[in-house]
């Protein structure tokens, strides 16, 4: 590394996630020697098939799962634990949501956890419902919602915490066609507007260069590993026409072809 | 005509087909065999007039309110704890699966001989009857709260103790109320045992001690009383559960089949 860790960079070297089948006693890597940086305020796409591992990497940033060696440092601290600093936002969100709690009281969970005033989180609920599009849905119960308002309640539950890292998991599979571009773009533009840095996973290239700057490739698991990365150099918004996006697609579809 | 006008008429005639076989039933074996509903009416004003019947109902209801209630009081933080705690489930779940197999009224002798003939052995034999059906829900309900709502809850920021208190309880309500609407049935059957064996009073005691005076008729008096009581009480705990708890999910108002 050569310069100063960044407070909100990633910083990932030879990382394992290993687990021995009971009797057959080999070890097996779900993830094999992952070596990745991350910078500060940086869209990441981590990009492969289905079953590639993707999920647990981000496991392991966010401290979900706990590693077999290597090293997964956020700034400048060792990730052991689920913390703030990293917010998930997860690919189903009925399984993640709280259904007894409406819109404002999902958003203002984790400052409650914290015991901030009632009047404080009120102000931020408001701003961060308001940023992903959710005025007037405030007294909602999640199972009011369509799919598209339940990943925008995630996000701004997340946001709401102003973590420096969104770690997000698939969070727009699930989403027809149309919502999710709507999805797409809006979170670009908050991206934009909170600076965060953000590791985007899906096995989607179209998403993959229309959300990131850059883009790492995961190999087919067992023993999946960061292949390639590559520098995607458009602006945003991204245009799809555009004949860089498509050459760029096709180059990354050669990956997945055989 | 409504849909409901059809339902009611359907009821209606349903019921009077009912009572008129059991009237015919009546005629051919006698009324010694098989007192119709006219005796049984006869029978249930006689009771009424004396006031034994309404003691009778309120003694019986009394010792199962208090053993439920006590019971679910004790099962529900039971619950919690055994599914929370791996090391105490090791312990704690087999024993529950063996002594979930003998049934209450197993346990009468002893429960006289340790508590006495008096209210404590009955109410002591409801507790039982209670106990260990809230605990098991409890505890299923504990270990299907999904993975992603905990580590959403702990990436927000919430600590273990918060992550207990704020999602899992909460997660578990609809299983805590289904055990303790389960065990208010089981505790109808309890007391009716243990009122046969070992009391004075209560609609047990009726049922049983009608065999001395040949009564029948009190018999079925006893019986129609057990099920009016049973069918109350769970439609006002499931109102209940349904006015109050509606919000984590509690909306059956479909009675609960064993």
């Amino acid at each position: 590394m050569s310069a100063a860790p960044q407070t909100n960079g990633i910083y990932i070297e030879q990382l394992n996630k290993s687990f021995s089948q009971p009797g057959a006693g080999e070890l097996h890597y779900i993830i094999q020697d992952v070596n990745l940086t991350v910078k500060g305020g940086e869209f990441f796409i981590l990009l492969g098939p289905s079953g590639c591992g993707k999920s647990t990497l981000l496991g392991l940033i966010a401290g979900f799962v706990s590693k077999t060696s290597g090293q997964v440092m956020v700034g400048e601290r060792e990730v052991e634990s689920p913390g703030q600093d990293r917010a998930v936002v997860f690919q189903q969100a009925d399984s993640s949501l709280f259904p007894w709690l409406n819109v404002r009281e999902n958003v203002e969970f984790g400052l409650r956890m914290k015991r901030m005033p009632a009047t404080m989180r009120r102000e931020i609920s408001d701003r961060y419902i308001s940023l992903v599009g959710l005025a007037g849905h405030e007294q909602k119960f999640p199972r009011e919602l369509s799919g598209g308002m339940k990943q925008r309640v995630q996000l701004a539950r997340v946001l709401s915490n102003d973590p420096a890292i969104l770690l997000m998991d698939e969070p727009f599979g699930a989403l027809d066609a149309m919502t999710r571009r709507t999805m797409q773009r809006e979170l670009v533009n908050i991206w934009r507007k909170t600076n965060k840095t953000v590791i985007f996973v899906t096995h989607d290239i179209q998403e993959a260069l229309l959300l990131g700057e850059r883009i790492g490739i995961m190999s087919a698991g067992p023993s999946s590993r960061i292949t390639d990365i590559y520098d995607v150099p458009l602006p945003y918004p991204r245009d799809l026409s555009e004949p860089e996006f498509h050459r760029l697609h096709n180059r990354i579809q050669e990956h997945f072809d055989d | 005509m409504s849909n409901n006008m059809i339902k009611g008429i359907r009821q209606l005639i349903f019921w009077f087909v009912i009572l008129a076989a059991w009237q015919l039933l009546a005629w051919v074996y006698g009324p010694e065999i098989l007192p119709g509903p006219i005796d049984t009416a006869k029978g249930g004003y006689e009771l009424l007039q004396d006031g034994t019947l309404l003691s009778y109902i309120g003694i019986s209801s009394y010792r199962v309110l208090l053993g439920w209630t006590l019971g679910s009081l004790i099962a529900i933080p039971a619950g919690l704890i055994i599914g929370k705690v791996n090391a105490v489930r090791a312990i704690a779940e087999p024993f529950l699966n063996f002594i979930r197999f003998i049934p209450p009224i197993a346990f009468i002798t002893l429960f006289l001989v340790w508590f006495g003939i008096g209210e404590t052995s009955k109410v002591a034999l409801i507790l039982y009857a209670t106990f260990f059906i809230v605990v098991l829900n409890t505890l299923t309900g504990v270990l299907s709260v999904e993975e992603d709502k905990i580590r959403s809850a702990r990436s927000m920021g919430a600590s273990e103790w918060q992550t207990v208190l704020h999602v899992i309880i909460p997660a578990t309500v609809p299983y805590m109320f289904t055990g303790v609407r389960l065990a208010m049935g089981t505790s109808f059957m309890a007391i009716i045992g243990a009122e046969m064996i070992a009391s004075n009073e209560g609609v047990g005691y009726l049922i049983w001690n009608s065999r001395l005076f040949f009564r029948t008729d009190w018999i079925f008096v006893g019986l129609i009383c057990l099920g009016l009581m049973g069918f109350l009480t769970d439609r006002a705990v499931a109102l209940l559960g349904r006015k109050l708890l509606s919000r984590y999910g509690v909306v059956s108002t479909q009675a609960l089949r064993r």
